[in-house]
């Protein structure tokens, strides 16, 4: 098996794809860098000449008076604590929270890319897996050896496995990388408060708690990596499905945008929720933003995604070793 | 015969979408032997091939390959096999050697001293590190069969092995598979629609046509059965009135007449054409080209 998989890297690597994909990060990296460099830039020119820390200092006081006021709820009393507590952490620590570090660039990169850019750059590696086998008729070489057919397509699915891997980890270290040369390197212990539900309009507050941000971090590659996947093997089952490359380019595609356009526009259409496409974006529940449709939750963009993530993967393996090859 | 056959095909049938392709194809492959497999295009070689190879499931019969049941015992049979399906279609991103050593590791069985051997078989060892991209056609041919070859298998597939190949090339590849046969033992399933080429590379024929064998039997044996004799006589009108009476007559081209060839009997021909004042000059036999064989068996098919 290890032979196999083997195979299947030096094709890959062969078919410089991977190349492609880290060029395409190295590009885009200081491209967000610089906006984020100017959006900065902008937010301190807005709050004049003052110091970031009088800035903070007048919002710690102002959430003290709103703690000291008898009207405010339990819930909205504990989470303005938290606040409070993130908000003194920031002071004593000098760190300016409207300044990020390199780890908040990696973290705000990653919010962003993970329903559209990182499917993307996971759809190009993956995409003509298979298929380019049947397109160029290898496949016909691949398959009359002393080798069983699900053989090399787990073959095919574990070099998958890796080099989604590998494309995760080189967007944490390359937008680690070349943003700390901007922002610094610091900033891995910035406390970051997470744990937000969304129950109808309201967003509540109970569970909120802080976590460092090396923590906050490590939970979203883990949802980005996640996600990566389940694209991964959906793609991987219509390669195998399709000959043509460029078809099962297109659907994924279509598929992905559709996806982006669709979380604008369904909030009142609620089975879309079981689309996967709907589904992507796993750090906005981290982070605490409203969700698309009603009644969303982590666990469920999870389930949603690991059915279909299920489903994708038995019809590759039924189809691949059944099908006629021609 | 007490070895066990080579390749063993069983009442082979095949149904796409309710039409029968493939019906009940037999045959049996003995080791050290080439045996061709005839016909026009699509009259079922390539699916049948297809199916000895294990791409295509039938939807009846038995294949055996050194024993070996390609259903049941996919991987042992397939260690029997090296094959090339229509066009030798390699890696074109990675070179010769890449791509041997691509097949060398899907079977734990060749050890890699086995690379060397088969690019010295087939005479590539100038340009082998080089991309399959660059290579001509004849080059990537054999970096096919270098392919099929790494398994040391018992059985060689080559479907339209010498298509798109120049004359020198067809030559050096009959001479090459020929070689193959009688020096490493090795049995060869060779399928063409060109009659010449089966005549002189294969020691016997199946002769396939819309999804059924119709002959199969030793080249020698068929064009023996349809051997004939020409005549050239004067006057040609009384030749051919007499031995009219004997058997079948055609006229052949250039005032020649055309019988059967029957040995005892072709004196007594003679003997009455020459009481009769008919002048003998020339009686010779002809073995027929399996052009003629193949129009006689299919009924007049053409075959490209």
């Amino acid at each position: 098996m290890i032979n196999l998989v083997r195979n299947e890297m030096l094709k890959l690597l062969r078919k410089k794809r991977l190349y492609v994909i880290i060029l395409i990060i190295a590009f885009l990296v200081p491209l967000f860098t610089y906006a984020q460099f100017k959006e900065i830039q902008d937010q301190r020119e807005k709050m004049g000449n003052q110091d970031w820390r009088t800035t903070l200092q007048q919002e710690i006081t102002d959430t003290q008076n709103r703690l000291s006021s008898s009207r405010i709820q339990d819930e909205w009393r504990k989470f303005l604590k938290i606040r409070l507590s993130q908000q003194q952490y920031y002071l004593e620590n000098d760190i300016d929270p409207r300044a990020p570090g390199a780890p908040t660039f990696m973290r705000i990169f990653v919010e962003n890319s993970i329903d559209l850019l990182l499917p993307l750059l996971v759809m190009v590696i993956v995409a003509d897996l298979v298929s380019s086998e049947s397109s160029g008729g290898t496949i016909k070489l691949l398959l009359t050896r002393p080798v069983k057919r699900w053989r090399i397509l787990l073959s095919k699915y574990l070099a998958m496995l890796l080099s989604i891997s590998f494309i995760v980890l080189s967007v944490a270290v390359l937008s680690y990388g070349i943003s700390g040369v901007v922002f610094g390197y610091g900033g891995w212990n910035m406390p970051l408060l997470t744990g937000f539900t969304v129950s109808g309009d309201e967003l509540l507050t109970e569970n909120v708690h802080i976590v460092p941000q090396w923590q906050y971090i490590l939970m979203e590659f883990g949802l980005v990596w996640y996600v990566c996947m389940i694209v991964g093997t959906l793609t991987f089952m219509l390669s195998v499905l399709l000959r043509s490359t460029a078809a099962v380019m297109g659907i994924m595609l279509a598929s992905l945008i559709a996806g982006a356009i669709l979380a604008n526009m369904v909030s009142s259409w609620e089975s879309a929720k079981y689309f996967f496409m709907v589904n992507l974006n796993l750090t906005n529940y981290v982070s605490g933003m409203a969700t698309p449709i009603e009644g969303m939750s982590l666990g469920f963009s999870m389930s949603v995604l690991a059915v279909w993530g299920i489903a994708g993967f038995i019809i590759a393996f039924v189809t691949f070793s059944k099908r006629d090859i021609y | 015969m007490s070895q066990i056959p080579a390749l063993e095909v069983e009442n082979l049938t095949k149904k796409i979408k309710g039409k029968q392709i493939i019906k009940g194809v037999s045959f049996t492959l003995v080791p050290g032997e080439v045996f061709g497999f005839l016909g026009p295009n699509g009259a079922g070689k390539t699916t049948t091939i297809r199916m000895i190879v294990g791409l295509i499931s039938p939807t009846s019969g038995t294949i055996k390959i050194g024993g070996k049941n390609v259903r049941t015992e996919f991987t042992e049979a397939m260690r029997h096999l090296g094959c090339i399906v229509e066009n030798p279609e390699l890696y074109p991103y990675l070179t010769g050697w890449e791509n041997l050593v691509h097949f060398q590791k899907m079977d734990s069985s060749i050890p890699k001293t086995r690379l060397n051997e088969v690019i010295e078989l087939v005479g590539l060892q100038n340009r082998i590190h080089d991309r399959v991209s660059t290579y001509s056609l004849g080059m990537r041919q054999r970096l096919g069969i270098a392919q099929a070859l790494l398994g040391k298998p018992k059985v060689l597939i080559l479907d339209e092995p010498t298509n798109g190949l120049d004359p020198a090339g067809i030559r050096e590849m009959r001479e090459f598979i020929r070689q193959l046969a009688r020096e490493e033992n090795l049995s060869v399933l060779v399928s063409s629609h060109l009659l010449s080429e089966i005549q002189l590379m294969c020691d016997r024929v199946a002769i396939i046509s819309k999804g059924a064998v119709l002959r199969t039997d030793s080249v020698d044996n068929l064009l023996a059965e349809q051997e004939r004799v020409i005549w050239r006589a004067e006057p040609l009108s009384l030749a051919k009135e007499i031995l009219s009476l004997e058997t079948e007559v055609t006229e052949g081209p250039d005032d020649t007449l055309i019988t059967l060839y029957n040995e005892p009997l072709l004196p007594d021909w003679n003997e009455k054409l020459v009481n009769a004042g008919v002048k003998v000059k020339e009686m010779r036999t002809q073995l027929p080209s399996l052009e003629d064989l193949f129009l006689e068996v299919t009924g007049g098919e053409s075959i490209d």
